[in-house]
């Protein structure tokens, strides 16, 4: 095989290509067939994050008439741009679902004004109104699944002592270990949850000590908010304490120590949205919700799971389903450094913006944001 | 080109017979150069494509959609171009130093501090005319880059520091210091579960080459490329470099100011460097986030020895690795390959690469070889 002369003769025809491509423009690819692409950032059998997006694109691969084509590890930079650009112009994708948070400023902001005909759909609930309309980004309340795990985690802690690996201090991981300590203290008031910062979403050699010192410190139930849980729910588990698994379902790693987990619903959602499009009244630009709207959904309960933890996480959920719904955050909370963060008598429901500036850690949190 | 390829294999030490100066000797010595770089990478892909057979899939369809994603249409190019860029500016970083028989390896702190000055520099300067912030972010970014690999080479030529592992472990600092200033001092309040800085505004963005989506990255990167070759080879300068890097005692009794010459190359590199972090701002993010370390300086560690630290070879090494990532994507879409394949066929590129410099020398001319 003779590269050199390969590469030579395919360069000519690049150039020809390029100047074809250049007299013809983007094409609109509007085929009978739609084409949906899917952007991951890190590996898409993570037993994580990107995993439970990929189970949702698995969703739409069954749907007859949908091709969906997949990236894996792309960075949050113009490689990502370029994906989309890709997937477009090569794959004729019409429908695109960049799903990493930090894809969507500048890049898919930039590309949705560039393809003004196609959608982009993005998970991260970043979209405001002054976003291009064919851009959307969704998002759940996955701290109503922390809730319940912390329920099931407080009734089974024997020590009292839970443990939380978590990525970083910013909002919507402070409001996850929040939730999941108050889940836990609303079963069991002495119960605390020992929180240790890794400092950024994949660290597996952090998340491992992490683990292991917070087991070395008496806790005895874990759970996590990093992007691959697989290494915290090995370890703890060989280690012989008990986990919640989040983002997807981590079982079959642990069967024996995994009592339940925050997931989300992807499978569900996505071809909701599919069906919306069809339909012709498309997604809505910023869509959100929780356990009721199928968003995020609960680990079906691990055999170690008592029968009185089943009852209050089954109540509970019934609460999170209902018409009214259920807040976690309610008035009168109070965060580790003695702090009224939240007033008596103003409850905080799911949707309240206020819940988004999060920075604080509840009473029974041992740690700090800073 | 004849004479400067000659000149680089000298420098690269190989093993030709230098003393001949026939014109046939010299002449041979240059198509090696060429030839066995060439037959490296074809034998590179013909591993590949075993190992690709082993996963059941046509190697002939490899090479087909890696041409295709990489080169085989206009946005392949652009595609391949705009990754290509960054990677042509942090290989500098490895390849001047290695003039002078330095292995710095730490290109990416160079690249993530470039990136924050230039930041910095774009944010105190809000409100003057784009043209004074951008040339204020370049001098910044440079600047930044230059300084921090500087440092390397200060602690290496003052204090006998370990050139390679100190700039190593520099990248970790430059990453410390960057996420610290990012989520505490720099912070723009308003990026909650994103921390960034402010934005530098999209007045003062670069933005692309006109006709193109590939920023001016690339242009800045061919520049400082075709800069870097004349300096190594055609100037008092650059010979007194190669001296040193040569023999740096016979260079100290020829009287060469070593220390200077150090820090001098030291400061060139980082600021190439730091150049592709104000590029990766004032082009692509627009602001300083934890996505600006996203690898290219370990990558221009890997061009660059490819390209046999030749600055001028630089060019054509990046181009094909940006189109070899540019194609990744087509191959996990199209052959269902993992990401990690691509960096397989980085992985068997270099071994090829770095095997293949026995072979200079040793060759009975061209034959039989292709």
């Amino acid at each position: 095989m003779d590269f050199g002369r390969i590469s030579r003769r395919h360069l000519l025809q690049g150039g020809a290509a390029l100047t074809l491509g250049a007299a013809a423009g983007v094409r609109p690819a509007f085929a009978a067939d739609t084409t949906i692409g899917f952007i991951y950032v890190g590996s898409r059998d993570d037993y994580g994050y990107n995993q439970a997006h990929a189970q949702g694109a698995a969703a739409l691969k069954k749907i007859p008439g949908l091709k969906v084509v997949e990236e894996e590890k792309v960075a949050e930079t113009d490689a990502v741009e370029k994906t989309i650009e890709s997937m477009i112009n090569l794959d004729g994708a019409t429908l695109i679902f960049p799903t990493s948070f930090g894809y969507y400023n500048p890049h898919i902001i930039k590309m949705a004004n560039k393809f003004p005909k196609l959608h982009f759909e993005h998970c991260g609930g970043l979209w405001t109104d002054k976003d291009p309309k064919n851009a959307g980004s969704y998002f759940g309340y996955i701290d109503e699944a922390q809730y319940i795990s912390g329920i099931v985690a407080g009734l089974t802690s024997k020590s009292g002592k839970l443990g939380f690996v978590a990525a970083k201090p910013i909002p919507q991981v402070l409001r996850n270990i929040n939730a999941f300590a108050l889940g836990a203290k609303s079963v069991n008031p002495k119960a605390t949850t020992q929180v240790i910062f890794t400092g950024d979403w994949s660290m597996p050699v952090k998340e491992a000590e992490a683990t292991n010192s917070l087991i070395d410190q008496g806790v005895d139930v874990l759970t996590c908010h990093v992007d691959g849980p697989k290494t915290m729910v090995e370890n703890a588990a060989r280690r012989g304490a008990f986990v919640c698994g989040y983002h997807t379902n981590q079982s079959a790693l642990a069967p024996k120590a995994y009592l339940t987990g925050a997931e989300w619903n992807w499978e569900a959602l996505y071809p909701k949205f599919v069906k919306m499009i069809a339909a012709g009244e498309g997604i809505p630009n910023f869509y959100r919700g929780g356990l009721k709207e199928e968003i995020v959904k609960v680990s079906a309960y691990g055999e170690a799971v008592s029968a009185e933890a089943r009852k209050a996480a089954d109540d509970a959920k019934a609460k999170f389903l209902s018409a009214d719904g259920f807040a976690i955050f309610k008035g009168g909370l109070v965060d580790n450094k003695g702090k009224t963060v939240i007033a008596a008598g103003t409850d905080r429901g799911q949707k309240d913006p206020e819940l988004e500036k999060m920075d604080y850690l509840v009473e029974g949190v041992i740690g700090a944001t800073a | 080109m004849t004479s400067e390829a000659a000149d680089s294999a000298e420098t690269v030490g190989a093993v030709a017979p230098a003393a001949d100066p026939g014109f046939v000797q010299r002449y041979g010595g240059t198509i090696e150069y060429v030839l066995i770089p060439i037959a490296a990478l074809a034998g590179a892909l013909a591993v590949f494509g075993i190992f690709v057979m082993l996963f059941g899939k046509n190697p002939l369809d490899l090479y087909f959609y890696m041409y295709y994603g990489a080169f085989g249409t206009w946005f392949s190019w652009q595609n391949t171009l705009t990754r290509a860029a960054p990677l042509i500016l942090t290989a500098l970083c490895t390849a001047l130093p290695a003039q002078l028989g330095m292995v710095i390896i730490g290109g990416e702190g160079a690249l993530l501090i470039g990136a924050l000055s230039a930041t910095s520099a774009a944010l105190l300067l809000q409100g003057m005319p784009p043209l004074v912030v951008q040339i204020a972010m370049v001098i910044a970014g440079v600047a930044g880059g230059g300084l921090w690999i500087m440092l390397a080479g200060a602690l290496r030529q003052y204090r006998g520091v370990n050139e390679t592992i100190s700039s190593l472990l520099l990248v970790y600092i430059a990453l410390a210091i960057l996420n610290h200033l990012v989520e505490g001092m720099m912070r723009d309040p308003a990026s909650l579960n994103k921390p960034s800085t402010r934005e530098i505004g999209a007045a003062n963005m670069i933005g692309s080459i006109p006709g193109t989506d590939v920023h001016w990255g690339l242009v800045f990167g061919l520049i400082a490329a075709v800069a870097a070759y004349i300096l190594i080879y055609h100037t008092v300068f650059g010979f007194a470099a190669r001296v040193a890097g040569g023999n740096i005692r016979a260079a100290k009794i020829v009287g060469l100011g070593v220390s200077k010459l150090i820090l001098t190359i030291c400061f060139l590199a980082g600021g190439a460097a730091g150049l592709a972090g104000m590029v990766e701002v004032a082009a692509v993010q627009g602001r300083t986030n934890a996505n600006i370390a996203a690898g290219y300086g370990f990558t221009g560690i890997l061009v660059a020895f490819l390209a046999r630290q030749n600055p001028l070879a630089i060019i054509p090494v990046a181009i094909l690795l940006g189109g070899i990532s540019a194609s990744g994507g087509l191959l996990q879409r199209r052959l269902g390959l993992p990401d990690a394949s691509v960096l397989v066929l980085q992985g068997i590129i270099f071994v090829f690469v770095l095997a293949s410099d026995a072979l200079y020398g040793r060759i009975g001319f061209l034959k039989g070889k292709s």
